[in-house]
Formats: C-alpha cells, sequence, structure tokens
C-alpha cells in the first residue's frame, strides 16, 4: 500500500463523474477509431460524392449530346453565308440563346433539297432545317423545334437584312452591394445551407450511439461498468467519445472537402452548381458563425445522441437497434423540418417553440446565427441545451439501469422492446 | 442488528466491512429479495450459499451499490452508498465480460481505471499479475484470441489490479475446470491473508465449507441462516455410526431411541451425555464393539436443516448441472 496510487485511490475512494465519463470516453474512442469499420464510416459519405461525380459527368455528357442539336441551314449559299456571319456578330450578345448553325452540304446548290424527307430519314442531327430566302424563311421541324427555334432564326435574317438594329449600345452596369431585400433573402439562404450541413451531420453521425450500449451488453461488460461507476458517467463517456469520433470525421470530411474543392472548386462554381467563396456573410459574421456551427452541432449531436443511447440501450439485440433506426431517423427528420420551416419566420411563436424545444433548438439557433447578430441568445440557448442533455442523460441511465440490472445475468432476463422474450424468464438469482 | 449481534456474541472484535439488515427488493412485483441480514468481519472470507435463483446475486448487487434496495439499509466499509467507495471494491460478475478485440494487459488495465488506477500503474501491475500466473505471453493478445479460462483469470486480475480492500465475487467458480478452481481458492486464501475482505457467492457447498468462515445460507430469497460455518455446523449433532459384533442383547436398550440400523451398522445423533456412559453400558451388555466413529455434521447437513429438503435438492441440481 505504499504505492503513490494506491494512496491517491485510499484517500478518496471515488471517481468523480467527469473522471470515470473520461475513462470510458478514452476507451470508446480508441477502440472505435482503431476498428476497421471506422474506416469504412469515413469512406462512407464520399462514395456518394464520387457516384455523383461520375454519374453527373455522365450525364452532362449525354445531356449536352442530346441537346446539342443544329440548326441546318439549307439556303442559297449566299443566305447561308450571311446567316452565319449575323449568328457570329450576335453571339457576343446574346451567347446560348443563338442556335448552333449548320450548312447542310446535301442541300448546297440543290434547289429540289426535300428537308421535310431528309428529316425524317433521321440524317445528320438538325433540330430544324431552315430553307427559303431570307426574306421568308421556312423552319421545318416538329412543331416544338420550330417554335422554339423561330424567333432565333428571325432575329437572325432580320439582321441580315438590316431590319434589326446592327449595333448595340453600351449598357453601364452600377451594382450595389445589397438591397434589404437581397440582404434578406442571402442571409435566409447561408441559414438554409448552415441547418442543411447541421442536419446532414448530425443524420450522418449521431446513429451511430443507437448501437453503442448494445456492445457492453452483448459482452456482458455493463455489470462490471455499473459497479464500478455511475451509469450517467458510462452515458456521458459514450456520448462524447463519439463526439470526439463524428470530429474527427468531420475534419476528414472536411479536409476532403477542401482538398477537391481546391482541385475543381473553381470549375464548380463557373458551372453553377455552388460557389462557396461567394456564399452570403451570415448576420455574426463568418467566423463566429462557424464557431457557434461547430457548438451547435456538438449540442444537437449530444442531445439526438442522448435520446439515442437511452432508446438504443432499450433494445437488447442489434436487429432491435435497426428496427428502432427508423422511427429515430423520422424524428430527426421532423425535428429538421421545425426548424427548417421557421427561417422564414424570425420572432414568430413557432420559431420561438423551435428553439425552445431541446433538439429542434440547435438547428433554430444556428439559422438565428445568419439573419440576427444578437449574441447573447445563443448563450441562453447553450446553457438551456447543455440542461438539456444533462437531463436526458440522467433520465436515459436511471432508466437503462432499472431495466437492465434485474435478475441474475445482466439483461437476460430483460423483455424485448418487441415481440416475446427470447428465453424464459429467470428468477432472480 | 441482530446478525451483528450474532458476530459479537462469537466474540469476534474485528469491524465488519458488510453490514445489511432488512434488504428487500422486488421485480415486477415479484419479491427476488425478502428481507436478508448478512454481517461480514473485515479481512474475512465469506460466502452465500443458495440454490440458482434463491436472490445471491440481487443481494450482491445491493450490496455493491448496482440496484438500491426497495427497503432495508446497507454498510459497507463503513458507508452508506457503496458507489462512493468504487475505489476500494472489487467485483467479478456472475457474467463474464471483456472487450473481445481489447488486448488482456489493457483489459486489466482499463478495469483498474474504472476503479481509479492510472492506465500505466494498471498495465504495470497488470503485467506484474500476467507473470505471476503465467499468462505474460497472453498480455498482448487480444480477448477473443484467449481461451474462456484465460479469459476468466484475465478478468479476475482486473477485478483485483486496483487492490481493493473488499472482493465480490458472484459464482466465481463457475465455468472453471478442477485445476483453475484450485488456483482460484489458493488466490481468494491468498487474498484473505491480505486481510483483503472477500464475499462471493456460490451454490456449490464445498467450496464454502473450505474456505469461508462465515456463510449466509439464502433460499427463496431470505436467510434462514447467516453465521459463522462452525456454528452451522453445530446445529447439527454428531453422527455416531457403530458396528458389533452380537446382534441382539439388552445393550440395545442403551442405544438412543432414534437409532436407525442398517445393516451390521447403527447410526444415531450423539447423546449429550458423551459417548462415554454409552460405551461402558455396550462394553458390560457384550455388544462386541467392532468399530465406533462420531462423524461431524458437514455444511450439506447444516443446510438441509436449515434451508430444508427442496433447497438442498435444488442445491445439488444445480451443482451437477454446473459440472455437466
Amino acid at each position: 500500500m505504499n504505492n503513490p496510487d494506491q494512496a491517491m485511490i485510499e484517500a478518496r475512494p471515488r471517481l468523480s463523474t467527469f473522471e470515470a465519463a473520461w475513462v470510458i470516453a478514452r476507451r470508446d474512442f480508441v477502440a472505435v477509431l482503431f476498428s476497421r469499420a471506422f474506416l469504412f464510416f469515413l469512406l462512407g459519405p464520399l462514395f456518394p460524392v464520387i457516384v455523383g461525380a461520375l454519374a453527373g459527368s455522365i450525364g452532362g455528357q449525354v445531356q449536352r449530346e442530346a441537346v446539342s442539336m443544329e440548326i441546318g441551314l439549307a439556303m442559297s449559299a449566299e443566305d447561308t453565308a450571311a446567316m452565319l456571319a449575323a449568328r457570329a456578330q450576335l453571339a457576343q450578345q446574346l451567347g446560348s440563346a443563338l442556335p448552333p448553325l449548320e450548312p447542310i452540304a446535301e442541300a448546297a446548290g440543290d434547289p429540289a433539297f426535300d428537308a421535310p424527307a431528309y428529316l425524317e430519314d433521321k440524317r445528320g442531327n438538325f433540330g430544324v432545317i431552315v430553307t427559303g430566302t431570307l426574306d421568308a424563311p421556312e423552319l421545318v421541324g416538329t412543331a416544338e423545334a420550330t417554335a422554339r427555334w423561330r424567333g432565333p432564326i428571325e432575329l437572325l435574317a432580320a439582321t441580315v437584312l438590316q431590319a434589326a438594329p446592327a449595333t448595340f449600345p453600351e449598357s453601364r452596369q452600377n451594382i450595389v452591394a445589397s438591397s434589404a431585400a437581397s440582404e434578406r433573402s442571402n442571409r435566409i439562404a447561408t441559414a438554409q445551407a448552415g441547418q442543411l450541413l447541421l442536419f446532414l451531420l448530425t443524420m450522418l453521425l449521431a446513429g451511430m450511439v443507437l448501437s453503442n450500449l448494445v456492445e457492453e451488453k452483448a459482452n456482458k461488460i455493463i455489470e462490471i461498468l455499473a459497479a464500478a461507476i455511475p451509469m450517467d458517467a458510462v452515458f456521458m463517456g459514450k456520448l462524447f467519445a463519439m463526439l470526439g469520433v463524428s470530429f474527427v470525421g468531420i475534419t476528414v470530411w472536411g479536409l476532403t472537402g477542401a482538398a477537391l474543392w481546391w482541385a475543381a472548386g473553381s470549375a464548380v462554381a463557373e458551372a453553377g452548381v455552388v460557389d462557396v467563396a461567394n456564399l452570403p456573410a451570415p448576420a455574426v459574421g463568418w467566423p463566429l458563425f462557424v464557431a457557434l456551427g461547430i457548438t451547435y452541432f456538438a449540442m444537437a449531436y449530444l442531445l439526438l445522441g442522448a435520446l439515442f443511447l437511452t432508446i438504443g440501450a432499450m433494445a437488447s439485440t442489434v436487429r432491435e437497434v435497426q428496427t428502432l433506426s427508423m422511427p429515430v431517423t423520422m424524428l430527426q427528420l421532423m425535428v429538421f423540418f421545425l426548424a427548417a420551416y421557421t427561417i422564414t419566420q424570425p420572432g414568430s411563436t413557432l420559431e420561438k417553440a423551435a428553439i425552445i424545444f431541446p433538439l429542434s433548438s440547435p438547428f433554430a439557433m444556428l439559422a438565428r446565427a445568419a439573419m440576427d447578430e444578437t449574441l447573447w441568445v445563443h448563450a441562453a440557448a447553450l446553457g438551456w441545451q447543455a440542461l438539456a442533455v444533462a437531463a436526458i442523460v440522467k433520465a436515459g441511465s436511471q432508466l437503462f439501469r432499472k431495466r437492465v440490472m434485474k435478475s441474475g445475468s445482466a439483461g437476460r432476463t430483460q423483455k424485448p422492446l418487441f415481440g416475446k422474450r427470447h428465453t424464459a424468464p429467470e428468477p432472480a438469482e | 442488528m441482530a446478525i451483528s449481534e450474532q458476530f459479537k456474541r462469537s466474540a469476534d472484535t474485528r469491524p465488519l466491512a458488510i453490514e445489511a439488515q432488512g434488504l428487500v427488493k422486488s421485480f415486477d412485483g415479484t419479491r427476488a429479495v425478502d428481507g436478508v441480514d448478512i454481517a461480514v468481519p473485515e479481512g474475512a472470507i465469506y460466502g452465500i450459499l443458495g440454490p440458482n435463483g434463491a436472490g445471491k446475486t440481487t443481494t450482491l448487487r445491493m450490496l455493491l451499490g448496482i440496484i438500491d434496495p426497495d427497503e432495508g439499509v446497507r454498510r459497507v466499509l463503513g458507508h452508506d452508498r457503496p458507489h462512493e467507495i468504487g475505489r476500494l471494491i472489487g467485483y467479478l460478475p456472475e457474467e463474464r465480460g471483456l472487450y473481445p478485440a481489447m488486448k488482456a494487459i489493457e483489459a486489466i488495465a482499463f478495469m483498474g481505471a474504472l476503479r481509479g488506477l492510472p492506465l500505466a500503474e494498471g498495465r504495470r501491475r497488470g503485467m506484474e499479475m500476467l507473470e505471476r500466473h503465467g499468462l505474460a505471453h497472453a498480455a498482448t493478445r487480444q480477448i477473443r484470441q484467449l481461451s474462456k479460462g484465460m479469459a476468466q483469470t484475465v478478468q479476475l486480475l482486473g477485478t483485483l489490479v486496483h487492490r481493493p480492500r473488499l472482493v465480490v465475487l458472484d459464482e466465481p467458480f463457475s465455468g472453471l475446470d478442477a485445476i483453475n478452481q484450485g488456483k482460484l481458492e489458493g488466490m481468494i486464501r491468498a487474498l484473505a491473508d491480505d486481510g483483503v475482505t472477500v464475499i462471493f457467492s456460490t451454490h456449490v457447498i464445498h467450496h464454502a465449507e473450505r474456505l469461508c468462515e462465515g456463510v449466509a445460507i439464502i433460499a427463496g430469497g431470505r436467510v434462514p441462516y447467516a453465521g459463522s460455518v462452525e456454528a452451522a455446523r453445530d446445529r447439527i449433532p454428531a453422527q455416531v455410526r457403530l458396528e458389533t459384533r452380537a446382534r441382539e442383547g439388552a445393550w440395545l436398550a442403551a442405544l438412543p431411541p432414534e437409532t436407525k440400523r442398517t445393516g451390521d451398522f447403527f447410526h444415531f445423533a450423539l447423546p449429550e451425555s458423551g459417548v462415554e456412559p454409552l460405551l461402558r453400558q455396550l462394553i458390560e451388555g457384550e455388544a462386541g464393539i467392532l468399530s465406533l466413529s462420531i462423524e461431524r455434521a458437514g455444511l450439506h447437513d447444516a443446510f438441509v436443516a436449515i434451508a430444508g429438503e427442496a433447497a438442498a435438492r435444488q442445491l445439488q441440481a444445480d451443482t451437477q448441472r454446473a459440472a455437466a
């Protein structure tokens, strides 16, 4: 007993809840992080991105090929040349509003060229064939195609005939940074983007804790834990371990995303998919918005995680956990929808309800951070959310203790959540 | 407290490591434990003896604070709330459990950490313990790679790594072969020699008889007897086994009325006056004594007398089932 560690044990014969939670969190964090399953978990969200990129690329190519129909010119050589010149002249102003024009080689010098037959033979890649003269151009094609290209063709012909302005006045652009309407609209976009990201991350990560206590029950370790430390420390430790794991995942995905953005971001922005660099600034400013985003993610994770841990702890088998995951996902969706719906109604009763209801509070408050620069509400909301986490953990651990430690063998006689008991009830040992 | 007074009467001046009075616990309306009283002196090896379903595990869980009693009080190492002295207690539950992917040495250190021992010190002590038990080669092997016996030993070492003052073992011998049972008995004795209080539950009488100085016999959630093993055995008078050359004679009248005859042998309880007056009469009556033995009652006999035939039969069936 002369060992200093032993003396410490004798002097303070109880681990505090936080010390005990740290022991659990450390074990779980290391166990999850160095498991093969975690590697797959990390790669999981990258697969849809890769598949999406591939599918988008292929789809884009197909679409480009599908829509790249040309307008065939079956006019006299002079008219054809004039039409091509007019297109080149107007392309600077009208760009893709003008169709690509292609003279039809078979029609050159053939006054008897039969445009309808040519199209019906499905030769070339022409949506419409223009015949006739510049004064009276005739469009041959389907009703849809002729209606679509009639205007541009007439414009080109009129340009050639000088019936339309040959030169365009150069207009000046006087751009303002924002207006009241545009600022609100822009911040709503930022709020939506923030909420969506928060939702996707919690959806992806919080579900992990559902099956977290099944391992302890399956391996019968739960009684050792319950005997040594308070059950709320077990819950707390598991939650924070999984939160730590989530942050590792987010860091990996974030770095991967940043690398992809560095490699192809400008191309994506040019393509008009999304331009992160030009997202409207939130009301509290970007640095604070990001900090609040991380904090609200942690809170959303802990709140949902505590609830899921409690629900999952009631399950005896992995199968039961799987069955539970559907209503849990529905719950997540409902919480998200509630918060998302209130974005456009700041100050409304519904928004206040979304802020007060603990599970939707982080989502609603992140939207607030995008829309409103008031800061004290965030401090109050975070305090409230932390309180709710503690309450759910306490209630969950008590419920778990009551339910699991009922009989001779931990959990062996536990009534499953669904269906009949797996084994005949045993008397208490 | 009746039980502690019982110990005090037996001139045991040691302080009590565990005191429990009137513990009651019900699950779903069924009383699993119904008024259990237990007193365990410090440094004792104490057994809770009873058939499966008697309420042993529930009693231990209440003593450890894993579950709270519906009624009654408990005091462990001087504390009313056992959870507050978790670092001084080691507990091996009936259902053995370890993380399968964990290395043996890490499992021991983790169990120590749960009781407040720093991980590094836990690893150091764990390695020493594994070496002492001839399992040093298994230190870096995952639990799932160990045999059942080795894994059980690792868990037991994890229970002891923080050097608890009170060790609670729930059915520690179940699942162990004879050799490992012998090793475990040695470990329990060594703990007691170091002043550690050991309390274990069992349905195997000879473990309790060989190891314990005190037992609580539990049946149907009640404790009809709690006290020293000696006192339990003393509840049954010693049995006399007599073999005579003569079959008949006036000396037969000297035998106690409840004497039973089996072949050439007579069986009867040792008279309160002792065996000497009877011997004299047998010699004078020329019974021709071939053999005479006085057999002290065993704990099994005491169990039958205290808990009843039905509980004893169930206990025997549990033992046979476990052995099978």
